[in-house]
């Protein structure tokens, strides 16, 4: 069933992002997602190569982890290490966190800030799992978030673990919340509000909290070029 | 049709350029050159640009061929950059200003460095490489800002470039990232570096302080050659910066790259920025070492692109700020 998908007809590509392409096929009977890294002619070949194993390496160990953890996560069918493909269970039906944000119409009413409370809610908690195994996403966004259906009940799903490492330390968890940060807020304008319940959810529920938030706001200050006051 | 001119000094270059209506009439330069293992310090910067920036300017008004009467506003860089040398330019800016009679602007470095680019390549609405001494910012243009996207977390690509050059003792001239890139070419060994990609930022300070120790000790034994550390530097860096271009063009839909800043010139960078957009059948647009590189014509242009919108500077704000973020300025020329 392992075919590489450039000849097996009943895969279809489905989305072709910075990375990867993604198709949608089967293994095993099973309806599946296969992610394929495709080499990236700028970098040089060594490098690409390195790159290219260690995160494939990286998503499959950090989704293993997760599961253990008990944070919910696709299952790993299948690695196909020759092809650069690794095989995915489908969450689905799913939409990603940012498509279900940006069907909101602005300005927000307090039913859709209610949602958004819920889903920030539960973002935090599922990152403070996270971190709590120490897993470190390294590139957190909302496209990289799942809702499964029914939306209303915020079954949230992290993929993307290509650029995971494992770390105690709390200037990578730190770093990590930067990131997403950055990302949800320059995707989603006008939505501060929602971000500070994600922190809040984040405090609730991890065991180090305290010090990971205080390096977010170092990490904050280190950004480049930005006023500071006193 | 108004006649803009721009006083640029930053960083090491003094520049002065005058532009009307997308046409650049003259736009000299001048850099202050450390000698190899040394790099420029605020205060002597200054004073480079205090002792040149009048013969700058007579070139300027030579080579454009105009007199005071034909210019219609003054530009300074506002920010950022070091204190002292953007106070001596901005001095400079603001007394020609007031003899010749003219309104004047403070102008933000980086939207130069991008209206530059924008005027010189026709790109639309690219998403923007800056990539210089003092910046590394992945930039996309939404609603009246130039938000940034991405970023280095820690120092700028060509400061990590300017800081290697100086281990290895090479010349400044006429620009360390030039001899880099000349050495780089006679490299072919790949030395394994730290790859520091975080979503959509990178960082690049564990790289430098890895490869300093690396060229100690890997030189010391003749393990490799000073050329296969320039381009190892460079395939792993520029790999970098070309990986978080693409996670934003991914992220914002476009079918647009501009690289500018100084780096920005580096062809093995627009080699690399070119081939990720073929693959994305994405089209990339860069300068050369006239428009890349700090110069005046860039504050001009970007001052033009203000002043025409109806904005100029009051007097009591014509200060300068070594802080000052490109998404911080309220852009009034585009929709």
């Amino acid at each position: 069933m392992a075919t590489k998908p450039s000849d097996l007809s009943e895969v279809d590509l489905i989305q072709q992002g910075a990375e990867a392409r993604v198709y949608s096929g089967h293994f095993a009977g099973e309806p599946c997602i296969i992610k394929e890294r495709f080499k990236k002619t700028y970098r040089h070949p060594t490098l690409e190569e390195r790159l290219t194993q260690r995160r494939i390496q990286q998503e499959a160990k950090a989704l293993l982890r997760c599961r253990k953890a008990g944070i919910a996560v696709p299952s790993v069918y299948f690695i196909d290490s020759t092809n650069n493909c690794i095989y995915l269970e489908k969450i689905e039906p799913s939409l990603t966190v940012r498509e279900f944000i940006q069907q909101l119409p602005l300005p927000y009413s307090d039913e859709d800030n209610n949602k958004l409370y819920a889903i920030a809610l539960k973002i935090g908690s599922v990152l403070a799992s996270l971190h709590n195994t120490d897993t470190i996403h390294g590139d957190l966004t909302t496209s990289n978030m799942l809702l499964k259906f029914p939306h209303d009940a915020f079954e949230l799903y992290l993929i993307d673990f290509g650029l995971s490492q494992v770390s105690q330390l709390h200037e990578d968890k730190g770093v990590d919340l930067y990131v997403l940060e950055k990302a949800f807020l320059s995707t989603h304008p006008k939505t501060e509000h929602v971000f500070e319940e994600i922190l809040k959810s984040y405090q609730k529920n991890n065991k180090k909290a305290v010090e990971v938030l205080k390096k977010l706001d170092e990490v904050r200050l280190r950004g480049r070029k930005r006023v500071m006051v006193g | 049709m108004p006649t803009v001119i721009g006083f640029e000094g930053s960083a090491n270059k003094l520049g002065i350029g005058i532009i009307r209506d997308g046409e650049v009439l003259a736009n000299p330069r001048h850099t202050y050159i450390t000698p190899p293992g040394q790099g420029f310090l605020p205060r002597d910067t200054a004073k480079h640009h205090q002792e040149h920036a009048l013969d700058v300017l007579k070139q300027c008004m030579k080579e454009a061929n105009l007199t005071p009467q034909d210019i219609d506003c003054v530009c300074y860089t506002k920010g950022p950059g070091m204190g002292a040398p953007l106070v001596s330019t901005a001095v400079v800016a603001r007394t020609i200003a007031q003899l010749w009679g003219v309104p004047i602007i403070g102008v933000n470095h980086c939207i130069g460095h991008i209206e530059m680019g924008r005027l010189i390549t026709k790109a639309e609405n690219p998403v923007v490489l800056y990539v210089s001494g003092g910046n590394t910012q992945v930039i996309a243009y939404s609603q009246r800002r130039y938000r940034i996207f991405g970023e280095t977390i820690d120092i700028a690509v060509g400061n990590c470039l300017d800081r290697f050059a100086r281990i290895l003792k090479l010349s400044n001239d006429p620009s360390p990232g030039y001899n880099i890139e000349q050495a780089a070419k006679k490299g072919n060994i790949l030395i394994d570096l730290p790859y520091v990609v975080k979503g959509m930022d990178v960082s690049f300070s564990g790289i430098l302080s890895y490869i300093e120790d690396v060229a100690h000790k890997k030189l010391k034994s003749g393990e490799c050659t000073p050329e296969d550390l320039c381009f190892s530097l460079q395939e792993t860096i520029f790999a970098m910066l070309v990986e978080i271009t693409e996670r934003a063009m991914a992220h914002c839909g476009s079918q647009e790259v501009l690289i500018v800043g100084g780096v920005g010139c580096n062809v093995r960078l627009q080699e690399m920025m070119g081939a990720m957009a073929k693959e994305r059948n994405a089209k990339l647009f860069a300068t050369d070492m006239r428009f890349c590189i700090d110069n005046g014509a860039m504050i001009a242009q970007a001052g033009w692109e203000m002043f025409t919108s109806g904005q100029t500077t009051p007097w009591d704000e014509t200060w300068c700020t070594q802080r000052y973020r490109t998404d911080e300025v309220e852009v009034t020329w585009r929709d």
